[in-house]
């Protein structure tokens, strides 16, 4: 039988990829309109609606006002709005973070029928759900700073670290999505991994409590890499003082290699995600 | 060559059969060699692996139409899922110039709680638009889907059809420079793909290459002067469409050789008995057919199957809707004589008879013999009408002048 074959062999797969900002660029609709779908889909069909995106930080908020106010039956020293108001500035990168990761777990999973039927560079769908997440940030933020103008709460020079300090968790958020939406792709285990992970991970998370409450073993939490963050957060926006640079330093490296090995492990295996979905 | 707007040169990919790792225990090893492993040995198939395409060339010129034809695993679908980038090869490279539309799934990537013009934004961008375009194109889309009445009805509440609907309009509206199609027009109503047909081949005269994937040959031969037939991954033929078709009938046949049964002796008669390949319209046709088995035949019946030669079935009919109880069980050894008998109203052009003998154990059908093409025989001297049928048309008129 005939077999023409036209063109020589190549030696090797030899497709360029494109780089990864360009394509982001070219990919920005979509990655709006996905983010715009995630965002919409989840209040579809819910008489909260948005409502729900501060549900999360005011469960956190009050089961903290509940431990604080028996704790303080104990000692005698009475709640301080300050340190109720310090929770909220923690809770709610604390919901952003869990959410996304959650989220951009599944990503690709969810995604089953576009990761097999259409072509666009992945990482999409993980940044996405990371962007829809950051959506209700932006949400609950915004009663957030409602709540602290009501109360008057100072400010200070301090305050310019506050979008460096969030650049940070979105990094580290984004990048750790990736890898974790990556990783479930090929192993559903993943996901259960993280279900449990985030669970647990608040009481190792200084989101309840400071990690100054800790004492001497304050440098184990700040081993975690939200802690210094977290912990940043509140004290510039609460205490007017300013976070603690060398650990903050310490997060941005966790921000920096999360990112970059990101980028490399999902380039490195997102040729194979249509098979081994 | 190099304004070939798609190549596909050399191109093998590999499949695995099971799954590659079970359980997390194996992923550290597998990512530390995946990410350490030097450029791989890729002829080396592992026990699981199978080529899924094997060594296939094709390039295409700007507005040119080739069809992918071939059983089915023969490895169409993955060659356009390498071609649209959701695969990569394992060697061989795949170039596609210009925009790329994706008619593969329609609809992927619609979400079901979003209304029909949520979607269209939606599905619009996954296809690669831009928001602005789409604006610009909206009416143009909701008019090619007539669903003017449901955009703003969630399309969980559609129709498959209207699903399928919304699905191309979107895409059709890609205005793609290459274009890749993988029989997403089975569905819809004939109206609707008549439509999809016409504007595939409005594609193509503006000059998109177009890659079309579809077992309906009459589809094929309308879209497409150039054909690739591949079998098992493995590229059979590229050439013309028509010798393609034929040479893909004539694979049943060799499939068939290592068979159960054994065909002793075909023959096509009149109703006299007399041998004959030529019948006119109306007269009666008799194809008797002698097989021994070589192997035990379970419970099964033989039927016999008509069509043209570009591949569309005009008769299919089986000793089990024509005789009762007409289980044919044999021991080997045994030979078995069956007899069709048909009227052949059929217009003027060439049927190939065929047969298969079906077991009726399993579940789903199982063929122990087919051969699409066992006898040809040529229709002639119907002079009165074309189409498939002869219907013994006759008319009547009158004329009143003022």
């Amino acid at each position: 039988m005939a077999s023409q074959s036209i063109a020589q062999k190549l030696p090797a797969p030899a497709e360029p990829k494109p780089g990864i900002f360009a394509g982001y660029l070219s990919y920005k609709d979509l990655l709006f309109m996905l983010m715009w779908r995630d965002v919409t889909i989840r209040y579809k069909q819910a008489i909260m609606g948005f409502a729900w995106a501060l549900l999360m930080p005011v469960l956190i908020i009050g089961s903290s006002l509940i431990i604080m106010v028996g704790y303080s039956s104990l000692t005698g020293r009475s709640v301080k709005t300050s340190d109720v108001l310090a929770v909220a500035v923690r809770a709610i990168p604390w919901a952003f973070f869990s959410s996304a990761i959650r989220f951009a777990t599944n990503s690709l999973t969810a995604n089953k029928e576009l990761v097999t039927k259409i072509y666009f560079p992945r990482q999409i769908l993980p940044l996405a759900t990371v962007l829809a997440s950051l959506f209700d940030f932006g949400v609950a933020s915004v009663a957030m700073i409602l709540v602290l103008f009501a109360v008057q709460i100072g400010a200070s020079l301090q305050l310019l670290w506050v979008p460096v300090l969030l650049v940070l968790l979105l990094m580290i958020a984004t990048g750790l999505g990736i890898l974790l939406s990556c990783g479930n792709l090929f192993y559903r285990d993943v996901k259960y991994l993280v279900d449990i992970a985030l669970t647990y991970g608040i009481f190792f998370t200084p989101v309840f409590y400071s990690p100054s409450m800790m004492g001497k073993w304050a440098n184990l939490v700040y081993l975690n890499p939200l802690s210094p963050i977290l912990d940043g957060l509140s004290r510039i926006i609460i205490y007017q003082q300013a976070p603690q640079l060398e650990w903050i330093a310490y997060s941005a490296g966790w921000a920096v290699v999360l990112s970059l090995a990101a980028w490399k492990i999902f380039s490195k295996a997102e040729p194979s995600f249509a098979e081994r979905i | 060559m190099s304004h070939a707007a798609v190549e596909f040169q050399g191109v093998w990919k590999k499949f695995s059969r099971g799954e590659k790792h079970d359980s997390l225990r194996d992923l550290i090893p597998a990512l530390a060699n995946s990410i350490l492993r030097k450029p791989k040995q890729i002829e080396d198939l592992r026990r699981e692996e199978f080529w899924a395409l094997h060594d296939v060339s094709f390039q295409l010129s700007p507005g040119d139409a080739l069809a992918i034809i071939g059983p089915n695993g023969s490895g169409k679908s993955t060659a356009l899922k390498l071609l649209s980038g959701i695969l990569r090869p394992d060697r061989g490279g795949v170039r596609v110039r210009g925009r790329l539309g994706t008619l593969i799934e329609l609809g992927a990537g619609f979400h079901p709680d979003l209304t029909g013009r949520e979607n269209i934004y939606l599905n619009g961008t996954i296809l690669g638009m831009r928001r602005e375009e789409i604006d610009r194109k909206f009416d143009a889309i909701v008019d090619f889907s007539e669903l003017h009445d449901f955009l703003d009805t969630p399309v969980k509440r559609y129709s498959s059809g209207m699903f399928a609907r919304l699905g191309f309009s979107v895409a059709a509206h890609v205005d793609p420079e290459v274009l890749v199609v993988d029989e997403v027009l089975s569905v819809g109503d004939y109206h609707f793909q008549q439509r999809c047909y016409d504007r595939m081949r409005e594609f193509i005269r503006n000059g998109t290459s177009v890659i079309f994937v579809s077992h309906s040959m009459p589809a094929v031969t309308g879209l497409c002067k150039q054909a690739l037939l591949l079998r098992r991954g493995e590229p059979l033929f590229l050439g013309d469409t028509t010798t393609a078709i034929q040479m893909y009938h004539s694979l049943h046949q060799e499939e068939s050789k290592d068979s159960d049964i054994e065909i002793l002796d075909a023959a096509v008669t009149d109703a006299t008995g007399a041998a004959r390949e030529v019948f006119e319209p109306g007269e009666q046709l008799n194809i008797d057919i002698s097989f021994k088995a070589l192997k035990p035949v379970p419970k099964s019946h033989a039927a016999l199957l008509i069509r043209t030669v570009d591949g569309q079935f005009v008769l299919d009919t089986a000793t089990s809707k024509l005789i009762e109880n007409s289980s044919i069980e044999l021991s080997p050894g045994d030979v078995a004589h069956v007899r069709f008998t048909v009227d052949m109203n059929l217009r003027n052009g060439v049927f190939e008879l065929g047969f298969t003998l079906t077991s009726e154990i399993e579940i789903i059908d199982k063929f122990i013999y087919y051969n699409g093409a066992l006898k040809r025989v040529v229709m002639v001297g119907d002079r009165k009408a074309n189409g498939f049928v002869h219907m013994n048309p006759s008319a009547a008129m009158s004329i009143v002048r003022k």
